[in-house]
């Protein structure tokens, strides 16, 4: 029997520089990023630890298309597959909640919080009936636990035992960013969802290019928001490269758009403004005046900060072409209560109807659609490469190529 | 069988049942920049998907605090915001006149928003129930608010066009 291993026949560009289009498409390249990813060497954004304020509250959630239950107790967090050893059911049936226990509805098998088998109804038998065979013990059983480590904030959880630790995994290049935002104690403001038909790599890519940026969402430009003459820091993790930032910094008041008539971008049009401006107050919070702060966790978080909007958006892939984007919304504790409606207010410019977000699930779908005929062509990720000053260009791609040749080494492509 | 004779609460809501119907006609014929005329000038507007509702948690997907905002919305629209082309067709139902004042009325009513795009399949875009107060000025009723809660809240691809 010839079994061809899946991805074999891929062809990748150099350094990163092409991506075949069928690693969007394909079942079989799905099925083994679940496997070599979500399931894999790899920690994967669970939630927010604002989200469990109380001791036994609880939330259901998925790492890749895997479902898993995030539980907090006295001792900890804790996550498991949502799956009973038993029969295979959901045990949880909940979104979010509060539980002591946790039963499955089929047959009634006990769980604890942190996934040890508690009950087997008629596990003795009844009456004349014999149970479960001698010698079966519970406590050698539980629901497939993961694990869990928490980094400022963040729940994170690895399918893999031996995993390094989730501080390693994110990197020395990665947490000073990450401690920029999750500085204090924060409160969650809820979540908005969001469904593309394209596949979830098209949106991980999305979050690190910064090229489309100014050319893809135009409410930018056409109400003349951010001005190319703003600094750009972009850089990956040194290691794998798959994770990655990308932050604009305002380093001056110059707002004549000046840069965009230049270059004769389509849209801009000095004539229309905001009626209203107030989505645009921003008040500083950290020690530098940032106005997007766009991180992309390999495989499932991006951590943003724009204006003053912050959120976690988690990232669930639903077989090849499609996935959900979830975006869960905090402040800080210590908000007081203009920041806090600031912070609602401007949740009008990301999220599924974001002023300068919403756009990019379309831009995804178009890819999804074009490439599903044609899958032995591939992407071109041309753009800055061999350009010194990368790491401070919007419109460079080169933490696109590094992501790509990440993903092959941990793909084994 | 029936009482001929209308009550309060029934005489305003055929009134309502126009309004709704005119409002309905606008957003679906796409005279977006008509919309907001069918708010106050310091009307509120806002959408919350169910889960935040009932879990009590404030983030909005779309929201506005006043008429010029509305009005923001729809410049974006129609100026910056790229999206597939799509027809929506509102089907309001189950209008309850919940409270009547003399110069206030508080409605809830249910919607079902199908979506079609360029491939000519239509589909079921969102459900949800919208609770509003409308006043009166001089030109006939508006929104003081929209306080609408969705229950479909995977939004498909993205939400651009107000309901």
């Amino acid at each position: 029997m010839n079994v061809m291993t899946p991805g074999a026949s891929l062809v990748f560009g150099e350094d990163g520089t092409a991506t075949p289009y069928e690693v969007y498409t394909d079942k079989a390249i799905y099925d083994l990023e679940q496997e070599r990813i979500y399931r894999g060497k790899t920690w994967s954004f669970l939630a927010l630890e604002a989200e469990f304020p109380n001791e036994h509250d609880f939330k259901s959630t998925f790492i890749g298309d895997t479902p898993v239950v995030v539980t907090r107790t006295p001792e900890g967090y804790h996550a498991w597959v949502n799956r009973c050893i038993h029969k295979g059911a959901a045990v949880c049936r909940q979104h979010r909640g509060n539980a002591r226990k946790f039963q499955c509805v089929y047959h009634q098998w006990l769980y604890a919080p942190n996934g040890d088998l508690k009950g087997v109804p008629f596990e003795k038998g009844a009456g004349e009936t014999k149970g479960m065979p001698e010698g079966f013990d519970k406590k050698q059983y539980s629901l497939p636990k993961l694990r869990v480590e928490t980094y400022k904030g963040l729940i994170f959880a690895t399918f893999d035992p031996e995993m390094e630790s989730l501080e390693a995994y994110l990197g020395p290049q990665m947490r000073p960013y990450i401690d920029r935002i999750m500085c204090k104690p924060v409160t969650y403001l809820g979540c908005l969802r969001q469904y593309a038909k394209s596949n979830w790599k098209l949106y991980f890519e999305n979050v690190k290019d910064g090229y489309h940026a100014s050319l893809l969402h135009l409410f930018h430009n056409t109400f003349n928001i951010l001005r190319v003459s703003m600094s750009v820091r972009s850089l990956t993790d040194e290691r794998n490269g798959m994770h990655s930032i990308i932050m604009t910094v305002r380093d001056n008041d110059d707002d004549d758009g000046s840069d965009y008539k230049k270059n004769n971008v389509a849209s801009f049009d000095e004539k229309v403004r905001l009626k209203d401006p107030e989505i645009l107050r921003m008040r500083q919070e950290y020690k530098e005046l940032s106005t997007n702060h766009i991180q992309g966790i390999f495989p499932s978080l991006v951590l943003q900060q724009i204006h003053n909007t912050l959120a976690c958006r988690q990232i669930l892939p639903k077989g090849p072409g499609e996935f959900e984007l979830v975006f869960h919304f905090f402040g800080y504790e210590e908000d007081d209560e203009e920041l806090r409606q600031m912070r609602l207010t401007q949740a009008n410019l990301v999220g599924p109807a974001g002023y300068v977000s919403m756009e990019d699930t379309e831009a995804t779908e178009l890819v999804q659609a074009a490439i599903e005929p044609d899958r032995a062509e591939k992407s071109m990720l041309l753009m800055g490469q061999g350009d010194p000053l990368h790491g401070q260009s919007l419109t460079s791609e080169h933490i696109l190529r590094s992501f790509w040749q990440g993903y092959q080494k941990i793909m084994g492509l | 069988m029936f009482d001929t004779e209308l009550s309060p609460t029934q005489r305003a809501r055929l009134a309502l049942e126009d309004f709704y119907a005119d409002y309905v006609a606008c957003l679906d014929e796409d005279r977006l920049e008509d919309w907001p005329d069918f708010f106050t000038e310091d009307a509120s507007y806002v959408l919350y998907p169910r889960e935040n509702e009932d879990g009590g948690y404030p983030i909005a997907l779309f929201s506005c605090e006043n008429k010029r905002q509305l009005q923001d919305r729809i410049t974006s629209h129609r100026k910056a915001n790229i999206f597939p082309a799509h027809w929506n067709r509102h089907v309001i139902s189950s209008l309850r006149v919940t409270a009547l004042g003399g110069d206030q009325v508080e409605t809830t009513s249910n919607y079902a928003i199908f979506q079609t795009r360029q491939d000519g399949e239509s589909k079921l875009f969102q459900v949800g129930q919208a609770r509003d107060k409308i006043v009166r000025d001089n030109s006939g009723l508006k929104f003081q608010s929209r306080h609408i809660v969705y229950d479909t809240s995977r939004v498909q691809t993205l939400f651009v066009t107000p309901i």
